[in-house]
């Protein structure tokens, strides 16, 4: 909708795209309330968002300058009455700091050794203290750092115009005239066109920085990187509200970990401990029996009660579990740290094994094309249900009334005066002096792309989990995401690694000693033939720290009753907190409404005058709902996904697997 | 949405009417596959529309050409899948299925499987698929490899899955058959019976898995059964594993009565006789006989009985062989009665036959060994696992089971406590192993005194191995009745059961040599129960004290007129 001619009267608006200010966005939409959802930024999701190559670039370079720069404050003593107040929001995104990108691979769209950097070149480094954010500028900048940022810019030019959906319809045809201008040059041979479908020798081939670029819209890097527990909050709530039709997952295929020197597989299924190679017959039934036993633990206090003012760690030495089971269940299960009390260990153990079953061997799902589709999803819900959206386009202060001290209205960055209810915000919106004193933690992460497996196996499309415990005592365990092509988030021949752990110091400050263990850099001309080393190697590296909003509560803000803050996203690996949070607020905003009740199926809406009494005048393909449009744009996305392994389909089966550890 | 549902339920219903109209119209053309298409993609399960279908594709087959017909049944086929998403089980469309792969001119089998996986990988266990698939892999010939790593992936995805094993248990003998000889050692001749026949082994082989790829087999089901001890799947493929031995149909024992002048033949399994081809010959003269099972009640039975001719044998001056032949197996059996002798046998004896381990084959002991050791180490672990006591009480008969006879009954005690529903279960399971156990002892000992007192008996089994046996004690047990199968005892002469809870009798039936029957302390209450031994001519004591039926007035006036031959009647 054009900003500048929004209606004027709304019962909600919502400031910020990301999950919690989605699924509120599609709750109240789905009731019946008129919700205006706007987002400062260019892209749905927020810190969410998934990008493409080219975005992530662009957006890196956004964030290098500072966040959004700041917008020209206007005069609206204008639309302000007498009795009311202004409450200015800021302009300023700092949430991101700490970015640094490392390029490892070849800059040269040939193979060029001459060109082949043996070590890590800091392209760019930006505020190497995490508290200073923001602030200088374009510090370190090399010649090659300005080329890139020129060749990202120009991909962008189209990209930022258009909304994410609009990038995916458009895939397909420009790669393809690229590669054959390619090919008419003569660089890149055959095997090039090929590897969408061919699996590409990883090891061998040289992956050169100029042909991520290239196929820079293959990527979809999440900001953020999470998994969705099969029975965690977000997949019920798909199901529930029946959003999950607007988006296709995989299974995560492996649990692995990091220990003794080597990436190992986690047996946490029936099926995983029944093949596993490693454990001994006793091992697999002393894990299987423990397992069990955490699936309903409350209903065996007299095994713990021992233990409540224990550690979790110590409960496990005294359950007659190995070594290398204590590891499995406290580092890759509970995820827990080894001081966890007992209880919380339990819980956490059982919460990774209700989810276990629901849809395959892990209990985790990930979404095609990235999280970032799951705020999306939702903001479609809400568009189906008559909510009104506007990207690149803010609110620059609200309208208080003074006697009652609510939010009467908000002013958007167009000058208008938009009136509502209720005001939901993201946490990056508010200004300092609205703060009291809620101290923000940070996630660091890294996101790597790498140019083969952590631990190699049979197929080459594995989606992993991997679980590294603190490499030193005091230092956080840290989680990496292995992304596969299958996920469609990044190119055939490449892997897409996402580091997330609770910052302690800057990202690269927590993450590089992970990195450089688990990953080497590519192998300059010489050593190729060494086969000792069968680390994958990073191409390309970015580190940045995210602010965690989540600490805050409602208190933590001097805001009024109906102006709703929620956190950005927090380090943990499901979505739990957000999806509880959106209840919350919902339930604030619409106290007697059903959060999220189911839509209506498109195949159960039969429209009068049409498929009349005649023969078999259509039931089966009853009409589609109205998102007709909404959903081409999703089917060529679809298409290529079915190419590889069927998605998982959210939802409740028709005939569900037994759940894994129950008897049959 | 109520509304809606009414609407949809409206056009589907006079779809319906109008095809029904249709078929009484005999209309065969492709409007009406439409109509039927419509109606049955969201209703699979509508088995009259699936039949008009095929009327109608049968009929547009005689119209058509080749390739059009082609065309034709892969639209059905992709059809087909769309209703096997709306309902994965759908009777109709999996028959329907497998009805037009059949009719295909030119079918696409490896289209077919690779529905096959994709339907299991959803639901590993559902059945219409896996019968289905096991229809594509007959008809277009997947090799039997690749079929056994069919069997690993599914396994190995979730190795709960009888079908799975299952189907892996009919593979393996095809790809990894085990030698004849390596696992049945020759017995020597019997040597109690009167004289000796062909000794043939008792086992065959047909379903045997050579021991390299058994040892592979074990270390795997060991891993299921280690990872979930509760799940039977894994339990019940052992237990296969363990025993693949099949007895070979024969003639186990001739026996011959002179004074009788009766025939008794025993089989190694039950048959009906009447109509096997059962040939009788004496000294070389083919005879007309009546073959009856030992029971009327019986009509299969590892026993058949005929009377010959009066005058056959009766003469004890002379030497008699007979031949009974099994025309339908191929096979018989001889017995010459000697010269003053007034019966005669030829068997192979429980013992020759290794009769009772052929639940567990007679593999070579160290592996059965192992096995067991295996098994106990998972009970230390899982002390109630009730999979885990059962398969150790097997291991154990089928190594040593008179060796390990103390701990098997020990083991029966807690399988009892822990899994109390099938106490009984457990019960009739132990009473058989004892009476095996008592069976071979007298058989070591070549006696024909058959004595199991206090014992627990809950039921009896194996009576077809009693024929010889004179003298029964069967006092102390916990038995209701002596079943049909028990008239099979026709040698029997002294019948002692006290102190059970038998009010049954049936199984007394026309045993000839029968004199003594002691039943002190039962539950036989009328004098009806009793009417059985009339057909018993030779009882002549009986002893009925501690039974209700002593408190009926008159009841040894009555007993007298209806049993008179009786001389000494204890009540």
């Amino acid at each position: 909708m054009a900003a500048d001619n929004l209606p004027t009267e709304f019962d909600v608006v919502i400031l910020g795209t990301g999950l919690s200010e989605s699924v509120i966005a599609a709750a109240c939409a789905r009731v019946g309330q008129r919700v205006l959802h706007v987002d400062r930024r260019s892209y749905y999701a927020a810190n969410w968002a998934s990008f493409t190559f080219n975005g992530l670039l662009s957006w890196i370079d956004d964030n290098k300058q500072g966040g959004q720069s700041p917008e020209e404050v206007l005069d609206w003593s204008g639309k302000v009455e007498s009795g009311e107040d202004i409450l200015p929001l800021s302009t300023m995104d700092t949430s991101i700091s700490n970015l640094e990108v490392f390029c490892y691979t070849s800059e040269e769209p040939e193979e060029d050794e001459e060109e082949k950097k043996e070590d890590a070149t800091p392209i760019s480094t930006l505020s190497p203290a995490p508290q200073s954010e923001g602030e200088e500028g374009n510090q370190a900048t090399s010649p090659t750092d300005n080329r890139r940022n020129h060749e990202g810019e120009t991909t962008l030019d189209i990209l930022s115009e258009s909304p994410p959906e609009q990038q995916d319809q458009e895939e397909c045809a420009p790669l393809a005239e690229d590669q054959q201008i390619l090919s008419s040059d003569g660089e890149p041979q055959g095997e090039e066109q090929l590897s969408g479908s061919a699996p590409t020798q990883a090891k061998k081939k040289k992956i050169s920085y100029t042909k991520i670029v290239k196929e820079g819209r293959r990527f979809n890097i999440d900001l953020v990187s999470k998994l969705m527990y099969s029975r965690g909050l977000l997949v019920d709530l798909l199901i529930k509200s029946n959003v999950s039709r607007y988006a296709e997952f995989k299974n995560v295929s492996r649990i692995l970990t990091y220990r003794q020197g080597k990436v190992e597989q986690v047996p946490c299924s029936r099926a995983d401990v029944f093949g596993s190679k490693e454990l001994t017959v006793v091992e697999k039934r002393m894990l299987m029996k423990f397992l069990t036993f955490c699936l309903d633990y409350e209903q065996h206090p007299e095994e713990y009660q021992d233990f409540t003012e224990r550690s979790f760690w110590e409960f496990l030495q005294n359950n007659m579990l190995t070594e290398n089971l204590q590891h499995f269940v406290l580092h890759s299960i509970a995820m827990v740290p080894r001081e966890t009390h007992t209880e919380e260990g339990l819980r956490s153990t059982q919460h990774f094994l209700r989810s276990l079953g629901r849809y395959g061997n892990t209990p985790f799902l990930f979404p095609i094309y990235g999280l970032g589709e799951i705020p999306q999803c939702f903001c479609r819900m809400c568009a189906v249900f008559g909510g009104i959206y506007c990207l690149r386009h803010s609110v620059q202060c609200l309208v208080l009334d003074k006697e009652s001290g609510r939010c009467k209205a908000v002013i958007d960055t167009c000058g208008q005066r938009i009136s509502c209810s209720h005001f939901v915000v993201e946490d990056g919106y508010i200004r300092e002096e609205q703060r009291k004193g809620v101290e923000h933690k940070h996630i660091s992460r890294a996101v790597l792309i790498t140019d083969g497996l952590l631990l190699q196996s049979e197929s080459e499309q594995q989606i992993s989990l991997v679980t590294v415990p603190p490499l030193e005592p005091g230092a956080p365990a840290v989680r990496l995401v292995e992304l596969c092509s299958s996920t469609m988030t990044c190119m055939p021949g490449t892997y897409l690694v996402h580091l997330t752990c609770p910052s302690s110091g800057s990202a690269r400050e927590d993450l590089q000693p992970v990195v450089s263990r688990l990953f080497t850099k590519p192998a300059s001309a010489g050593e190729e033939g060494d086969g000792s080393d069968e680390r994958p190697a990073v191409l390309w590296a970015v580190y940045f720290n995210m602010r965690d909003s989540t600490a805050a509560d409602r208190s933590g803000y001097d805001l009024p009753g109906n102006v709703h803050v929620c956190s950005g996203p927090d380090a943990a690996l499901g979505s739990d907190h957000s999806i509880r949070l959106a209840q919350e607020v919902f339930r604030q905003l619409a106290p007697h409404e059903e959060f999220c009740p189911p839509a209506p199926n498109p195949e159960d809406i039969v429209y009068d005058g049409d498929g009349g009494q005649g023969e078999g005048a259509g039931f089966s393909e009853a009409a589609q709902a109205e998102e007709g449009a909404a959903e081409e744009a999703e089917e060529s996305k679809e298409k290529e996904a079915s190419q590889e392994s069927s998605p998982v389909e959210v939802g409740e089966m028709p005939d569900p697997p037994p759940a894994p550890l129950a008897e049959e | 949405m109520l509304k809606e549902r009414e609407k949809k339920l409206k056009i589907y219903l006079t779809s319906r009417d109008a095809c029904f109209t249709k078929r009484k119209e005999g209309v065969l053309d492709e409007e009406v596959l439409l109509l039927t298409q419509q109606l049955l993609s969201s209703n699979p399960d509508f088995a009259t529309l699936w039949n008009y279908r095929r009327e109608i594709l049968l009929h547009l087959e005689t119209v058509r050409s080749e390739d059009e017909i082609q065309r034709l049944y892969e639209e059905e086929l992709s059809f087909l899948e769309a209703c096997l998403k709306v309902n994965p089980k759908s009777y109709g469309s999996w028959h329907h299925r497998g009805w037009v792969s059949t009719r295909l001119p030119r079918p696409d089998w490896a289209r077919e499987l690779s529905l096959c996986e994709r339907c299991l990988s959803l639901d590993d266990r559902n059945f219409h698929c896996w019968d289905y698939r096991r229809m594509v892999v007959r008809v277009s010939g997947v090799p039997v490899d690749q079929e056994l790593q069919f069997t690993d992936r599914l396994i190995g995805s979730n190795f709960s899955n009888y079908s799975s094993w299952h189907y892996r248990s009919t593979l393996l003998p095809l790809l990894h058959p085990g030698s004849p000889e390596a696992a049945s050692p020759q017995r020597e001749p019997p040597t109690s019976s009167a004289c000796s026949s062909p000794s043939t082994s008792p086992q065959t082989h047909s379903h045997r898995v050579c021991e390299e790829q058994l040892l592979k087999e074990y270390e795997l089901v060991q891993n299921a059964f280690f990872t979930d001890p509760n799940d039977q799947s894994a339990w019940f493929y052992y237990r296969w594993l363990l025993g693949r031995a099949e007895r070979e149909e024969m003639i186990s024992c001739v026996y011959v009565s002179r004074e009788g002048e009766r025939v008794v033949v025993a089989f190694s399994r039950p048959v009906n006789a009447l109509s096997v081809g059962l040939l009788l010959v004496v000294d070389g003269q083919p005879q007309q006989v009546n073959w009856r099972s030992a029971h009327p009640r019986l009509r299969h039975s590892p026993m058949w009985i005929c009377d010959l001719p009066p005058g056959t044998i009766s003469d004890t001056s002379n030497e008699h062989n007979l031949t009974v032949h099994w025309t339908e197996r191929h096979t018989h059996r001889d017995c010459a009665l000697y010269t003053g002798r007034s019966e005669s046998w030829c068997r192979d004896s429980a013992t020759d036959l290794e009769l009772f381990r052929s639940e567990l084959s007679v593999e070579k002991s160290s592996v059965l060994q192992s096995e067991l050791q295996s098994c106990t180490q998972l009970l230390e672990l899982e002390p109630q696992n009730k999979w885990c006591l059962l398969t150790i009480i097997l291991l154990m008969r089928a190594l040593d089971p008179l060796g390990y006879e103390k701990e098997t009954l020990a083991y029966f005690q807690t399988l009892k406590e822990v899994d109390s529903m099938r106490t009984s279960y457990y019960s009739d399971l132990c009473s058989k192993f004892m009476i095996e156990n008592t069976i071979l002892k007298m058989e070591y000992a070549e006696v024909r005194v058959f004595s199991l007192c206090e014992k627990n008996l809950s039921t009896l089994c194996h009576l077809d191995q009693l024929l010889l046996v004179t003298h029964i004690n069967l006092s102390s047990n916990q038995l209701l009745g002596l079943p049909p199968q028990f008239a099979m005892l026709q040698c029997l002469e002294v019948l002692q059961a006290d102190d059970n809870a038998i009010e049954n009798l049936e199984g007394v039936y026309h045993l000839s040599k029968l004199e003594e029957v002691s039943l002190r302390n039962n539950n036989i209450t009328q004098l009806s129960d009793l009417k059985i031994l009339t057909t018993c001519p030779r009882l002549a004591r009986l002893d009925l004290r501690g039974n209700p039926i002593t408190q009926i007035a008159n009841i040894q006036s009555q007993l007298a007129e209806l049993l008179p031959s009786i001389t000494e009647l204890l009540l």
